[in-house]
């Protein structure tokens, strides 16, 4: 699951210890836009550090490196990778499907040379442009390593040349152009951070709006953030005890060897199935297949 | 010397205390004997006005001497201007060798530093904190301090192992003949519970007002049978000391982490249902756990039957809304409080000895469900300390702590596991205020640590799904691992501070620091 994946800044060791406590489904340890230029090197090397002793509970732990177009996103890839707690790193500003591989390609020679399986380390790619956004598609299948696409906020309005809204206005089409890339290769979409660290309700009407274009989750900038989302994000007990019925007749239906089944005088085929099991999956019902 | 029920080493007679009474067990002392008498007074229809020109005059005709205790209030809190202004007039009288009894000193009371350098006050029964508990700590004074609860206080005053010589009530309203409130005038504090004591048991009692009012003063909190003085200042305190605005509950991650799991402990716990009575007090990670409680009543269809302690607006907003039916006020924390208490018969104005004395026919926190503390260390066996900081400075007041917690069905202390680099977990605590068999959890970040003596209560939390458990040895060896090794508090021999428990045993003593 991946409904929300917490900011943790790469310079601030109090997070990095305690990030993980507050139950997101995911962590990004940020060695880019949370850090000044001047304590790049230190982040790093607390990064590491962290990923090498550090505890993650169930998080799944990844790093978001440095631009391709800076000096440090190899360096940041090579300190980072070799550890068996990272899963994944997010990158910046991916604008194309040459950039997913040329990190690929980076990954693919970190992994090798310490022995760990080629293919290991995902790829969560932020589309911070409008040639991003355009490309959506062909970034999220660049790659198998590819596991999300991510809209970006800021960067993103700004390359728009507008500004972000109360209401969203300039990233719905980007958003909806997101979820259908990233559901058509397979991928997750991921959204973008809310802003307003302290706007509940305000955090609360975007979740709902991007829960029902389609994400499977969002970022997280604060924790205290992470309830709202998991709340709104899970299942509500209506719809966990409707699931049910519907896993159960399906099932039966199967052991009777019948197709299509009615559940409350309502037909049930088989997508209908999978998004009951996708409902008791999010409900730690189900094991993940 | 001898050890107490905790092991800890207590002198038979402590030099300026007396001999001591060792702490058997947190309900181990049955008391005997009756409660010591008040003077009496005999005042007929010739004296019509009890009023005084000023408080030097009233020292005068208080009777009071070199030698004598005299006592405060503290529900002007760090507003107060009535300490510091009876002691200054006390020393301009030539005055000396005064007990101090207040309920608890402030920041605001620092300068009786000097008071207590030129001999003034040589002796100090209360809660000494910042630069006072540190010159007490330092070995600046002769004699020890005297650390007791919030009960522990009135049982010590009603018992006769404390007796008052001259009260001194901040009254932020008052009559000539005495009759006096907190909840009206411009240094209304809302309720005056610590006070109550005092006004019964002194040889005299002296209302210090500034919101004087023809008699009768309506409505009256403690009335003219107990107040044999009253004078006039300017003022008694400054409002934005007395009470803060509207008390917010807190955006901290860690803190908001921490109050939710204590809720989702009392969700989980056999007291979460209807009628359940709380007290959780003002600071953050309490605060925050009433807001996740109020979700969790909402959810569940359920009322709590009281609010008990210190009230905040928070509290008055569960009252508004129907989701708490009393509360029983012995202090008065913010603005919307102190309104609530003057003008809604529901939220009741009670004593510190109603509140919380042992040896009464049945206090208030006898009552209590569920309540939320802190501490700055708690230790293996869930013994508390909140009178010292880890360096062995004594810091805090004991306030409620040890009498919630004794009366309390479900005590829990709730706080990060470490403060800066400081853990709140260690093997033994410098000083124990509470002992760990009236301590049922502990909450920290980390998640809930049941007292195993609780077994009942380590069941139920299992019972709940996704509740993050860890045991006391898990805990103080991730404390250990985080802090590193600290360096022991370094002492000399003299005791400077006694702690009693509520019952007048001593749990713990506190000895001088050595010079740095």
């Amino acid at each position: 699951m991946r409904r929300t994946m917490l900011y943790l800044p790469g310079n601030n060791p109090n997070m990095l210890t305690r990030g993980y406590l507050f139950g997101s489904d995911g962590l990004v340890l940020d060695l880019e836009d949370a850090v000044a230029m001047a304590e790049k090197d230190t982040a790093r090397i607390l990064v590491q550090h962290f990923l090498k002793q550090g505890e993650f509970g169930s998080c799944e732990v990844t790093v978001r490196i440095n631009g391709v177009d800076t000096e440090y996103w190899k360096d940041d890839l090579a300190a980072v990778v070799p550890f068996p707690a990272l899963q994944g790193i997010r990158a910046p500003k991916v604008d194309d499907a040459a950039t997913v591989k040329i990190i690929d390609e980076e990954l693919s020679i970190i992994e090798d040379k310490n022995g760990i399986p080629v293919g290991r380390t995902k790829i969560f790619c932020l589309l911070e442009t409008a040639k991003g956004i355009w490309n959506a598609f062909d970034i999220a299948s660049a790659s198998p390593r590819v596991a999300a696409i991510i809209p970006g906020g800021e960067d993103l309005t700004a390359d728009l040349k507008t500004s972000r809204s109360k209401e969203g206005t300039e990233l719905d089409w980007a958003r909806r152009m997101l979820v259908f890339a990233a559901r058509a290769a397979g991928v997750d979409p991921i959204d973008t951070v809310f802003p307003r660290v302290t706007d509940d309700a305000g955090l609360r009407k975007e979740t709902e709006f991007i829960k029902q274009l389609g994400f499977e989750g969002k970022s997280v900038i604060h924790p205290n953030q992470i309830p709202i989302i998991h709340d709104v994000f899970n299942p509500t007990e209506q719809e966990i005890e409707k699931a049910l019925k519907i896993v159960a007749a399906a099932k039966e239906a199967a052991e009777r060897g019948q197709g299509a089944v009615s559940v409350d005088g309502r037909m049930v085929d088989i997508p209908v199935v999978k998004r009951a099991e996708y409902t008791l999956l999010k409900a730690g019902l189900l094991e993940v297949k | 010397m001898a050890k107490n029920a905790l092991g800890r080493e207590i002198p038979e007679f402590i030099e300026g205390y007396g001999k001591t009474k060792l702490f058997q067990g947190a309900f181990a002392l049955k008391p005997e004997g009756y409660r010591a008498g008040g003077k009496i007074r005999c005042v007929n229809s010739t004296c019509t006005d009890k009023r005084v020109s000023d408080i030097k005059a009233a020292i005068a005709a208080s009777g009071l001497k070199s030698g004598m205790t005299v006592s405060f209030h503290h529900h002007l809190r760090n507003g107060d201007f009535v300490v510091n202004m009876v002691i200054d007039a006390c020393a301009e009288m030539g005055i000396k060798d005064l007990t101090l009894f207040p309920t608890a000193l402030f920041g605001v009371h620092k300068k009786l530093i000097e008071h207590i350098k030129s001999g003034v006050i040589t002796r100090i029964m209360g809660s000494v904190n910042g630069p006072i508990g540190q010159l007490v700590s330092e070995g600046g004074m002769d004699v020890p301090v005297v650390l007791r609860s919030h009960g522990g206080r009135p049982r010590a005053v009603a018992s006769g192992d404390v007796h008052i010589d001259v009260a001194f009530i901040a009254a932020p309203t008052a009559d000539q003949y005495g009759n006096i409130c907190g909840t009206q005038g411009k240094s209304a504090c809302g309720s005056l519970g610590y006070a109550f004591t005092d006004a019964q048991f002194a040889d005299c009692v002296v209302a210090i007002t500034d919101n004087l009012q023809p008699y009768p003063a309506a409505p009256i909190s403690m009335s003219q049978l107990s107040v044999d003085i009253v004078v006039e200042v300017p003022s008694i305190g400054d409002p934005a000391g007395i009470v803060s605005g509207t008390t917010k509950v807190t955006r901290d991650p860690l803190r908001l982490l921490i109050a939710r799991y204590a809720s989702e402990l009392i969700e989980a716990s056999p007291y979460f249902k209807e009628g359940i009575s709380f007290q959780t007090g003002a600071g953050g990670i309490p605060l925050a756990v009433t807001a996740f409680m109020k979700e969790a009543m909402i959810k569940k269809g359920i009322k709590a039957s009281f609010g008990l302690g210190g009230i905040t607006g928070y509290f008055v907003e569960l009252l508004k809304e129907g989701l708490v039916e009393r509360l029983m006020d012995v202090q008065s924390f913010d603005l919307e409080a102190v309104r609530s208490i003057g003008e809604n018969p529901k939220h009741i104005e009670i004593s510190a000895d109603w509140y919380a004395n042992p040896w009464n026919s049945g206090a208030a926190v006898n009552m209590l469900d569920v309540v939320i503390l802190g501490a700055t260390e708690v230790d293996v066996n869930f013994n508390a300390n909140v009178n010292t900081e880890a360096d062995g400075a004594l810091l805090h007041g004991t306030g409620g702590h040890q009498d919630t917690a004794a009366g309390a069905k479900l005590t829990i202390i709730a706080q990060p596991l470490l403060r800066g680099r400081i853990p709140c977990v260690t093997d033994n605590v410098y000083s124990v205020t509470t002992p760990g068999e009236v301590v049922d959890a502990i909450v920290t970040e980390y998640g809930i640590t049941v007292n195993p003596k609780r077994k009942d209560l380590l069941d139920a939390c299992s019972a709940v799904k996704g509740l993050p458990l860890v045991a006391m040895e898990e805990l103080v060896s991730r404390a250990h691992k985080m802090s590193g090794p600290t360096d022991p508090v370094e002492t000399e021999d003299r005791i400077i501070g006694v702690v009693e428990w509520r019952d007048g045993t001593v749990i713990d003593v506190v000895k001088q620091l050595k010079a740095k």
